[in-house]
């Protein structure tokens, strides 16, 4: 099933994430996955999170096809040069995946292994055009394919990036080279996130706002002094930290921030990160 | 030594659309070397501009352009012509493309393609500022090489790494490349011309000739050898 398909409907989609392991056991992200499996439309599956080594998303992309859940194949342009990049986008055909993601990736020093060579040989642009390139029934080379796949391509903006306007070109540009969908960095803002989807008005392209639940006000802080275009602001922060539950506030806190983009998107991308077996809760209090 | 070539004819009229007055600067050492930006070739460069309808408002050939301050006095009894032009049009490597952009308040466009350094450093040290890729950029990046002030040597555009204007990677001595290139594109009033997009590079680009990338001690040591052999 494409995600393009569901947006047509007017339906307000939802996509969360599967975290391959570091490792060969996949209980605990079969598990998680089967938590949320009717309630949610679909699940990115990251490509080495943070330059951090793991299980690949091609052989998780796959198990999740085989349980029925629908996978978004992230891919990033790290770790691998186009040729192996176009191998896996004919691979995830193969295997049944209809969505990609197309990233850029951090650098490989923000992971565990920062004596890695960076690749980089593509990069996010570049990617979305490789993947309509292989649609098309050629490779990057000209050659011709035998048969042919076929994706819904995906891709990310940072609303919260100061300043924002090089991001907006390079959405248009992605959108240009073949985007289909956006999903977003994680949004605390509601104010600012709407005005950058009425900046982003003339573009006709679904987005799904990012939203990460809060785990603790140390999480905050952390997050606010290491991941670019996040920022939580001081007052969800007091929340957290004067919070006697934690869980409670922060599903609260995630339930009201999509409770105020859901008239200016057209879905949510939820990252759980360990907390998958709140997100019914919250789906529930945020009335999706 | 900085091996470089002239760009198609059609690529560099197509980066000067819309500029009606172009200001063409040359340089005496490895361009005028490669037979790239000697006087012959800017004055080459300037009959092909007029023969395609631009004006070519001044033009002339320095020494170093890879020494800031060389262009800078160099520059100085054309002061009013540069001022009256729209931009100028560069012929020699990547690094006095950028010094040139850093020197002046122009757009300025690459007439060149950098191919190998053919065993020597360009002038401007202090940080690395062309890599030889062979296809060169500066003309959509406001003079700034997003091959070298990009960690990850981008082309299509800034990433979600950025805060502050410093990269991901070693924020605390990295400014992010593609933040100074917008930085400076703003100033130019250019900022649209991130909207080119350069898609997919040519890394084969990077890999010239053997004989383009070799050094002369490299010619040298292969006469040597071959005479050494024929003994």
């Amino acid at each position: 099933m494409k995600l393009t398909g569901l947006f047509t409907d007017g339906r307000f989609v939802i996509t969360s994430e599967a975290g391959p392991p570091k490792g060969v056991d996949t209980t605990q992200m079969l598990q998680d996955v089967d938590l949320l499996l009717n309630k949610v439309d679909a699940f990115n599956i990251t490509d080495q999170q943070s330059s951090v080594m793991r299980l690949g998303p091609l052989a998780a992309s796959h198990l999740l096809k085989q349980r029925g859940a629908e996978p978004i194949f992230q891919l990033t342009c790290r770790d691998r040069n186009r040729i192996a990049l176009q191998s896996d986008l004919l691979s995830a055909h193969v295997m049944g995946v209809e969505n990609i993601l197309c990233l850029t990736g951090d650098y490989v020093s923000l992971g565990d292994h920062p004596d890695a060579k960076p690749v980089f040989d593509l990069d996010s642009i570049s990617l979305i055009q490789t993947a309509k390139i292989l649609s098309g029934g050629h490779d990057l080379a000209g050659n011709e394919l035998q048969g042919s796949p076929d994706f819904c391509i995906g891709a990310v903006v940072s609303p919260g990036t100061d300043p924002v306007e090089p991001q907006i070109i390079k959405m248009e540009n992605k959108i240009r080279a073949g985007a289909e969908f956006f999903q977003t960095q994680a949004i605390y803002d509601v104010e600012a996130f709407n005005q950058f989807m009425k900046q982003i008005d003339h573009l006709d392209v679904p987005v799904l706002g990012g939203i990460i639940m809060l785990k603790s006000a140390g999480m905050a802080r952390f997050m606010n002094r290491n991941i670019a275009g996040v920022h939580v602001p001081e007052e969800l922060i007091s929340r957290m930290e004067g919070s006697k539950d934690r869980v409670a506030t922060s599903i609260e806190i995630a339930a009201q921030l999509i409770k105020g983009i859901r008239e200016t998107c057209q879905g949510v991308h939820i990252m759980a990160l360990g907390w998958e077996k709140w997100v019914p809760d919250l789906l529930n209090a945020a009335g999706l | 030594m900085l091996v470089s070539e002239q760009k198609p004819l059609e690529e560099i009229l197509h980066s000067l659309e819309g500029e009606s007055a172009i200001f063409i600067l040359g340089c005496h050492g490895c361009a005028e070397a490669s037979h790239t930006g000697g006087e012959k070739e800017v004055l080459a460069m300037k009959s092909s501009l007029e023969h395609a309808g631009r004006t070519v408002s001044g033009w002339t050939v320095l020494d170093f352009l890879c020494q800031k301050a060389l262009i800078k006095t160099g520059l100085q009894p054309f002061r009013g012509r540069i001022k009256k032009s729209d931009s100028l049009l560069v012929l020699c490597c990547g690094v006095g493309i950028q010094a040139t952009a850093a020197a002046v308040d122009k757009v300025v466009h690459p007439g060149c393609n950098t191919l190998s350094m053919g065993g020597a450093q360009g002038e401007w040290r202090g940080s690395e500022r062309c890599a030889e890729c062979g296809e060169c950029l500066l003309d959509y990046t406001g003079g700034i090489c997003p091959i070298t002030a990009c960690t990850k040597s981008l082309v299509n555009g800034i990433c979600g790494g950025m805060r502050d204007g410093r990269c991901e990677h070693e924020p605390e001595v990295r400014p992010c490349g593609w933040y100074l290139i917008y930085e400076r594109l703003q100033k130019l009033g250019r900022v649209d011309r991130l909207r080119d997009m350069p898609g997919i590079r040519n890394h084969a680009k990077a890999e010239p000739p053997k004989a383009l990338r070799s050094t002369t001690l490299w010619a040298l040591e292969q006469e040597e050898q071959q005479t050494e052999r024929t003994a």
